[in-house]
């Protein structure tokens, strides 16, 4: 796709002005990644309430694929079921974001943040709920975004 | 195309891949010589006619195909030894690159001279395999590694060497002779100098200082000397390890194997001769003959010409992008002190944002950190955007490039 179509305002907007932009105290679930092809850097705190995500914010630097991506990603988990959260594919990513063909190179970029989330909730799901089973198929699909 | 010093249009002729085109019609505009530059006819054929027509190993066999092969494989040898003027063709060892020449000295010179509590000299601005075989070193000896600090201006504070100096447990200092971020050309000879008179082995990094200025070793007067043939038209895994003789002699052999020996009994294996001590196993055969043919070029061209385009792009570049609003520009604007490298940052846009966009419009820039995080955060970036240029590049591609610019502003709004 042309940058045109992929530098639109939203995303602009979303670079410059992240929502959800911080910390959480002892959150349930932590988790930090980088891309060492680029340097981009990405962490995640998520709280968990009747298996609701009841606040989720993030930290990073990076360009603004990655950044609004992981922006608008705490957007669409916030308040969701876990089970909706651990069933979240690239597809709905990528949707969400309104980014369809990006090279090879840059889909790591809007994909790191679900590959931090998908993480964050393997070792939540392996250590806090001790379910190995899901745990592993959380796993292999974090392994497999790229 | 404008007057040049060089005859940039049968230059350009001679490189293939300038006729293509990237995202359907873009003609290619390649800004990314800091990386790796592209490769004329000659020595893409140098290559070609070696696999088609005499193949073989080198060194061993007495067949004729073997002998053409030695015969041109150490006639690169030779062409070296000219190019950065040197006397003894056997210190130049044939590795893969500037990384695998730095590696071999860390480990075979370095696990020698270096002890507990001895200092290893580096520099903010070096490539990251200018860097890690030294913390490698150091960690394991218990020694010591220190960084040469880099000016606003992006030039090294030799005043901080004067003090690691005086400390009088320095082993070795080891800088780049341009910088791959900054293009600051070290004051090299300078260095060397203060150095020797203490008594301290100097290691030049000078893979991005070959391919773009002439060097004269004897008036350097350096240690060791390291650079890549893939950044100077040459292919790639092919690289120089240039060492004054003592040293190689009294250093151990980096590899094991074929080539580097004279007898091996069970126990007990005497060295080759130099170079060969150094070059276990069949090297890259193809592509140091291909070396060769990149030499040549460079040589008919003459190493002083490269230097004075360069110097008419890069003052050219900086004049345009200077105007560009937001930019912000890294290293020294004195054009006698740097090279074809151009690092920089546009508004708030990330340099993988600008690089994206500016490929859209066929220009191939480099971004990110370039294997030189010590500096970015000297220079307090996660990033910056890299335009490098070599012999076949134009005025009018710089006026692309800064068009490109202006049109990701646009899009960013800046
Ligand atoms: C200054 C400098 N040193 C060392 C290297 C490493 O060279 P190579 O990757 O060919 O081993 C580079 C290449 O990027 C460089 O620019």
């Amino acid at each position: 796709m042309s940058s045109a179509d992929i530098y639109r305002e939203i995303i602009l907007d979303y670079y410059r002005n992240p929502r959800n932009y911080g910390k959480i105290e002892n959150p349930d679930i932590s988790k930090k990644d980088s891309n060492p092809l680029c340097g981009d850097e990405l962490e995640m705190h998520i709280n968990l309430k009747d298996n609701k995500i009841s606040d989720v914010k993030f930290t990073g630097k990076g360009c603004a694929i990655s950044q609004a991506s992981a922006s608008m990603l705490t957007e669409l988990i916030m308040d969701k079921d876990f089970e909706f959260v651990k069933e979240l594919t690239k597809e709905d990513v990528l949707e969400n974001l309104g980014l369809h063909d990006l090279g090879p190179a840059r889909i790591k970029c809007a994909l790191l943040s679900l590959k931090v989330l998908k993480y964050g909730i393997y070792s939540y799901v392996s250590e806090k709920l001790k379910d190995t089973a899901s745990a592993d198929k959380i796993k292999e699909e974090a392994s497999g975004l790229f | 195309m404008q007057a040049s010093v060089i005859n940039i249009k049968s230059i350009r002729n001679d490189f293939p891949i300038l006729k293509r085109k990237v995202h359907k019609d873009k003609p290619l505009i390649y800004f990314d010589n800091a990386a790796t530059t592209q490769k004329p006819i000659q020595v893409i054929d140098a290559i070609s006619n070696y696999y088609l027509n005499y193949n073989s190993n080198i060194h061993r066999a007495v067949h004729q195909l073997a002998e053409e092969a030695t015969a041109a494989y150490e006639l690169t040898r030779d062409k070296v030894a000219k190019f950065i003027n040197i006397k003894n063709r056997e210190e130049i060892i044939f590795v893969r690159g500037t990384t695998e020449a730095i590696n071999l000295v860390a480990y075979s010179w370095g696990r020698q001279n270096v002890q507990k509590d001895d200092i290893v000299v580096t520099t903010e601005y070096e490539h990251h395999s200018n860097i890690v075989p030294w913390q490698l070193l150091t960690k394991e000896k218990g020694a010591k590694l220190e960084y040469i600090g880099v000016d606003d201006n992006g030039e090294l504070i030799l005043d901080q060497l004067d003090a690691y100096l005086d400390t009088g447990r320095v082993k070795l200092v080891t800088f780049s002779q341009m910088s791959n971020v900054l293009g600051t050309i070290s004051k090299s000879e300078e260095i060397i100098k203060k150095c020797h008179q203490k008594g301290v082995r100097v290691l030049v990094d000078a893979a991005q200082s070959v391919p773009h200025i002439k060097v004269d070793l004897q008036k350097l007067d350096c240690d060791f000397f390291a650079f890549s043939a893939h950044k100077m038209l040459g292919p790639t895994g092919v690289g120089v390890l240039w060492a004054r003789k003592d040293l190689l002699e009294s250093m151990v052999p980096f590899n094991g194997g074929g080539d580097m020996i004279r007898e091996v009994h069970k126990y007990e294996t005497t060295w080759n001769d130099l170079p060969f001590k150094f070059e276990a196993g069949t090297p890259n055969i193809a592509d140091v003959i291909g070396f060769s043919a990149a030499l040549d070029y460079l040589d008919k061209i003459g190493m002083d010409k490269v230097r004075e385009h360069e110097v008419e792009l890069t003052k050219y570049a900086l004049e345009q992008i200077s105007a560009v609003k937001g930019i912000k520009l890294y290293g020294t604007p004195d054009i006698t002190k740097r090279g074809g490298v151009i690092s920089f940052n546009l508004g708030d846009i990330h340099p993988h944002d600008l690089a994206t966009i500016i490929d859209e419009d066929g220009v191939a820039i480099r971004s990110g950190h370039h294997c030189a995080q010590v500096l970015m955060e000297r220079l307090d970036v996660s990033a910056t955007s890299r335009a490098s240029f070599y012999i076949y590049n134009t005025k009018e591609e710089i006026d692309v490039f800064i068009r490109s610019l202006n049109r990701a502003r646009e899009l960013f709004r800046i």
